[in-house]
């Protein structure tokens, strides 16, 4: 964290060196500590959205007040005392459900963007400073794979390798990766002809020190901005499928099948659906508004 | 210019290789499914007998490899084949069934981007320029709220405000168009699913436009222009803009590509008969050369949309532009 | 009789044709000393008494692929069997209401040598659309389209027994290999619509027979749009019918209540209550023949053991997933596939009741003390089919079962899935006689025999009751038979489900029938507008 952080300012420093003046060696704690007593309100809340969510995933069997998969009444029980949120269709606890919930599809979300960003941002790199061959093979793979809809490939590749949570992870992963490509590889192609990134190459530094201290810090921003988004899309792309006749393997609680399997109640006007997919904007608004004053940061504005 | 010319002939040639990758990618996928387009068909009603029947008659008992060059000669000659669906006496034609959903899908693309790219660009400078005030935060929260629900919860919402009984009924729930829909009857019946499309668009690149600016409102010749004592709308059109003209033109271009390949979630809610879910049809039924002709215009419309997204981020930075 | 009391009455004949307004009628009922609201309640019940012409009728079902055809051989569901059948086609014997075999394209038919021959009598002065008079050789043509080895009918299987088919002037004579009572029920199938004879085979393409309505255009996957067959043989009552393809049923229930369709068919059973509320809608429900089963192989371990069966069989809660999921639109099963309505159907004892005490005894005598068993499953099976799996895991864990739920993709799930894991949710659509059940999927050779099931005495039984003609006797055996199925068989008949659809209140209709959905496939013809 540290170090990612040290490099973005090291960086924008080069472009902005006016901009900053403060850059004393720190300790982490008292770095963090310092950083979120300055952020903005908004920041504040789209953190503690984030702690609650965690604390929710970690601790969901304590909290929740029934099992997960727990038959524990008649369908479609209105909110109260004893169900706190109501029932489902089948009877089972939906606030205990939500709880259960956040630990799958958080968990499974997580995993998803951060390989698809370690693949598809370390590729887009290597096709932006390598250029040439390297580049063009690289590029039309993704461009191969992008040209095929999302959903109907998904759809194929879902129903050819089965359903497993690992399988889902892993092509949703490889799929995403492709958005992450294009975007890093666009963003970077922009850096890589700065006047700084030839100097580091004409000093003879070598590919992946150019890629790691030059270009990346540089193209953090758009990139991080792009993780909030694809994090949160993950949910969504769990949703579609499900909507497809594919998703998690039941009873598994996961917010994207539960706004599915919900849906009908929306069309004559009853609220159930919108809290799972309540839980998802809530975390979508809270990751984006910690990512903003990241991108606010990382850019040097001082106002 | 040159350089532009160059990128775009050397792009139509590497898009045509592109198009021949994604075709053999979705052959043998498709290949890889189990079952085939007799049990398909036949579903719980298939016997043995009656698949091997249906297989002889459309040429499945043929290898795959053959079949593969087969196509590829025919699509060289512009002949997309026959649907599996064909019977004796009764062709059907696969450019015939593509043509109208085709149209339909590049309608509804067409009708949602002119909606969703001003609104979104727009939407976009004003948050850049008014960063950190509540109208920022406001527009980023409800873009962010928008995308955070899944499409079909998007489009179910606008038809119950819309197109229901329960609020207000003003457009029609299911846009069913036929084939010789007049202009006006295809906007009507197109509100609903380009209003849930461009809400699931919007905020993407809204954001991107967004996080763009703000990225180079920090150089060194925006801060010149500020101690100048330019407006800040000024800064933002004529110095911040410009120069974040490349991340904004690939999402607006991933976005538009997006509305022609990733709608078939809409087009299922809406009834739309579009592409996306022609070739839905075709992947369950395993009609091959339906999923390969969908495959193919999909991947092109791509193709083009991004050959236009690089060149004008081309065209908009003189460093590559000029490359020393 | 006094004379304002004379016109009342004809004007009450009048209004059930259309052919006197509800202004008219109530001027004429309070002349003849009614009050208004009871001249009001005489009109409703003229104007329903008879059916009337008029009126454009819009038909949204689930179905339709654009994969569909006008070849009836492949009809894979409710869209093609209800726009190439029930609206513009004819078999030779239709079901009516109550499910029995009425003559429809033939005015009679009778059995001869024991049940081995048939004769159908072709009613005479029936054209197609094309005005050409169906003849004796159109009806041999149009099944024997379905027949032979090149065949690649759904229908081939219910017509293997034939042997031979014959023209007799206005009739044609079946010949079995065996007698069957119940081949009338055979040729009333939405497989068999009568067409033009064209070069040694049938002219399916055109779309040209004989039913109520013709074919205007059709495009598969999305709509068909019919008009009036003036000249059929019946009054039909809307001057034309369109059908839409609607597949997901938020986006079938939305066009309802906008009134864009007058009909849906397979309501969306957890609001169902929600849309009945809505002004203008009303639901049709029957209980149908169609049940949902989750047949086990019992050529495999540990499914090979009567006693694990039965475990298994007491150990789902059948009524918790007919309230829970289905919202009690249906009837819990009994682990026989014989609907409660069909001809011949038993109850069988003692019932297969949620028990788990018992099913743990029946575990234990098989030797265990638990069991953990895979169940495969998917929406696809049938609407609701996962979460049923789910709750069956929840009530068998009680008896010691341990069921682990394995989801499958619903795209390839009757070739992947259905009969080839051990153990997985589907679905039959029916049939209206035990015979016609039992050969399809329970009889030895049957091919779609999911359980792999073979049990001597029942196959014996099934020849033997087929061509008895003794309707007591046949009773005693198809009753033997079920016992047989519900003690021994390899499937968990979990429910049967009720066809549940939804119309606007402009429309009316006699009794609904129970064979097919949509009023057995011919609501085209069938229903008319108030």
């Amino acid at each position: 964290m540290t170090a990612t952080h040290d490099a973005a300012t090291t960086a924008t420093g080069t472009k902005a060196a006016a901009s900053i003046s403060q850059r004393r060696q720190r300790s982490f704690v008292g770095n963090a500590w310092r950083g979120f007593a300055k952020a903005p309100l908004s920041a504040k809340l789209g953190m503690l959205i984030i702690a609650l969510y965690v604390f929710a995933a970690l601790f969901a069997p304590v909290i929740a007040p029934y099992g997960e998969a727990e038959v524990v009444g008649a369908g479609f029980q209105p909110w109260g005392t004893q169900y706190l949120m109501g029932t489902d269709q089948l009877g089972r606890d939906l606030f205990s459900r939500l709880i259960y919930g956040a630990r799958n599809t958080v968990g499974v979300a997580l995993l998803t963007t951060l390989l698809s960003f370690t693949l598809g941002g370390s590729l887009g790199l290597l096709a932006a400073i390598a250029k040439g061959w390297t580049d063009q093979i690289l590029s039309r793979i993704v461009d191969a794979l992008m040209a095929i809809p999302l959903l109907i490939f998904a759809l194929l590749l879902l129903s050819i390798f089965g359903t497993s949570v690992l399988t889902m992870v892993l092509v949703m992963a490889v799929l995403d990766s492709t958005r992450v490509f294009r975007l890093s590889r666009a963003v970077a192609q922009n850096i890589v002809v700065m006047d700084y990134v030839e100097v580091a190459r004409l000093r003879g530094e070598k590919l992946p020190w150019i890629m790691r201290r030059e270009i990346l810090p540089n193209i953090m921003a758009p990139l991080v901005a792009e993780f909030g988004l694809r994090f949160c899309f993950v949910f969504l792309t769990i949703s579609s499928l499900s909507f497809l006749g594919l998703g998690l393997q039941p009873p598994t609680a996961d917010w994207g099948s539960m706004v599915y399997e919900n849906k009908m109640l929306i069309t004559v006007g009853r609220l159930t659906p919108l809290l799972p997919a309540g839980a998802i904007a809530l975390l979508t608004v809270g990751v984006n508004f910690v990512v903003d004053w990241f991108l606010h940061k990382t850019s040097g504005l001082r106002e | 210019m040159n350089a532009v010319l160059k990128i775009v002939t050397q792009r139509i040639g590497l898009g045509l290789i592109t198009l021949f990758v994604v075709s053999v990618i979705i052959f043998v996928a498709v290949l890889m499914l189990p079952g085939g387009f007799a049990e398909a068909i036949l579903g719980q009603a298939a016997t043995p007998e009656t698949v091997a029947a249906f297989n002889k008659e459309i040429g499945l008992d043929k290898p795959a490899v053959v079949r593969y060059a087969n196509w590829v000669t025919g699509v060289m000659h512009g002949d997309f084949g026959t649907s599996y669906a064909s019977r004796v006496g009764y062709r059907r034609d696969v450019a015939e069934m593509l043509a109208p959903r085709a149209f339909n899908t590049l309608f509804l693309a067409a009708m949602t981007a002119i909606i969703a790219v001003p609104l979104s660009i727009g939407l976009g400078l004003l948050a850049a320029l008014y960063r950190n005030t509540w109208f920022d935060r406001a527009i980023n929260s409800i873009s962010l709220i928008s995308i955070s629900f899944p499409e079909f919860f998007i489009a179910y919402i606008a038809i119950v405000l819309l197109a229901s009984p329960l609020m207000w009924r003003i457009l029609p729930p299911i846009s069913n168009i036929q084939d010789d829909a007049g202009l006006g009857e295809r906007i009507y019946r197109c509100a609903l699913p380009a209003i849930t499309m461009t809400l699931v668009i919007v905020a993407h690149m809204m954001r991107m436009t967004r996080a763009a600016i703000i990225n180079v409102l920090a150089s060194p010749y925006v801060e010149m222009a500020r101690l100048k004592g330019a407006k800040p709308w000024q800064i933002i059109l004529r110095h911040a803009l410009p120069n974040a003209w490349a991340p904004i033109v690939t999402v607006v271009a991933l976005n538009l590509a997006y509305l022609i390949v990733g709608v078939v979630v809409v087009e299922f809610v809406f009834t739309y008969p579009g592409m996306g879910k022609l070739m839905v049809d075709a992947v369950t039924a395993r009609d091959v050369p339906v999923v390969q002709a969908c495959a193919l215009v999909f991947a092109a419309t791509y193709i083009v949309l991004n050959l236009i997204a690089d060149v004008l981020g081309i065209v908009t930075n003189p460093r590559l532009m000029h490359p020393k | 009789m006094s004379d304002s009391m004379e016109k009342l009455k004809l004007a009450e004949k009048l209004v059930g044709r259309g052919k006197v307004s509800r202004r008219q009628f109530v001027q004429l009922a309070l002349a003849a000393g009614f009050t208004a609201a009871v001249a009001e309640t005489m009109f409703v019940k003229a104007a329903r008494a008879e059916p009337k012409k008029g009126g454009s009728f819009r038909l949204g079902v689930g179905h339709g692929a654009t994969t569909d055809s006008l070849d009836p051989a492949t009809y894979p569901d409710q869209f093609t069997g209800t726009m190439g059948w029930g609206a513009t086609g004819n078999s030779l014997v239709e079901l009516n209401a109550k499910g029995e075999p009425v003559p429809d394209l033939a005015e009679s038919f009778e059995p001869a040598d024991d049940a081995k021959k048939w004769v159908f009598t072709i009613r005479k002065g029936v054209t197609f659309h094309n005005g050409k008079n169906v003849t004796a050789d159109d009806v041999i043509a149009s099944f024997r389209h379905h027949m032979g080895p090149d065949s690649k009918s759904a229908a081939k299987s219910i017509l293997t027994a034939i042997t031979d088919i014959k023209a007799d002037s206005d009739k044609v004579i079946f010949t079995l290999d065996a007698g069957n009572a119940d081949f009338p029920f055979l040729a009333s199938d939405y497989h068999l619509p009568i067409m033009p004879a064209k070069d040694g085979d049938v002219d399916w393409q055109s779309g040209i027979k004989t039913g109520p309505f013709k074919l205007v255009k059709f495009e598969p996957g999305v709509s068909a749009k019919m008009v009036r067959n003036e000249n059929y043989y019946k009054d039909v009552w809307f001057d034309d019918f369109t059908m839409l393809c609607i597949p997901d049923v938020a986006a079938r229930t939305a066009a309802l209540t906008a009134g864009e369709i007058d009909y849906m068919d397979r309501c969306d059973l957890k609001t169902l209550d929600l849309v009945k509320a809505t002004p203008g809608i009303k639901i049709s429900e029957v209980t149908g023949y169609g049940h949902y089963v989750i047949p086990m192989n019992v050529t495999v371990a540990p499914f090979n053991d009567v006693n694990v069966r039965l475990a298994l069989k007491y150990a789902i809660d059948r009524k918790a997933i007919v309230d829970k999921i289905f919202f009690g639109h249906g009837t819990p099963g009994n682990d026989n596939p014989i609907a409660p309505t069909v001809q011949f159907a038993i109850d069988a004892q003692p019932r297969h009741d949620y028990d788990p005490e018992k099913a743990k005894a029946y575990l234990k005598k098989a030797g265990m003390d638990s069991l953990k068993v895979d169940l495969s499953t998917a929406d696809a099976a049938f609407s609701g089919a996962i979460d049923a799996a789910v709750l069956y895991k929840e009530s068998a864990a009680k008896a010691g079962i341990d069921i682990n739920v394995v989801r499958e993709p619903d795209d390839g799930y009757w070739d992947n899935v259905w009969m080839k894991k051990p153990w997985c949710m589907s679905y039959w659509n029916g049939r209206p006689t035990c015979d016609w059940m039992f050969q399809t999927a329970y009889a030895a050779d049957a091919a779609w025999n999911d359980a792999f099931w073979k049990n001597p005495k029942f196959n014996d039984l099934l020849k033997a009751a087929r061509s008895e003609t003794d309707t007591k006797k046949r009773a005693d055996m198809y009753a033997e038979m079920q016992q047989i199925q519900h003690d021994d068989g390899g499937v968990v008949v979990i429910m049967f489900n009720n066809y549940v659809n939804a119309y606007s209140d402009k429309l009316t209709h006699g009794d609904v029938a129970a064979n097919w959905d949509i009023d057995g496939m011919k609501v085209g013809s069938r229903w008319w507008f108030a």
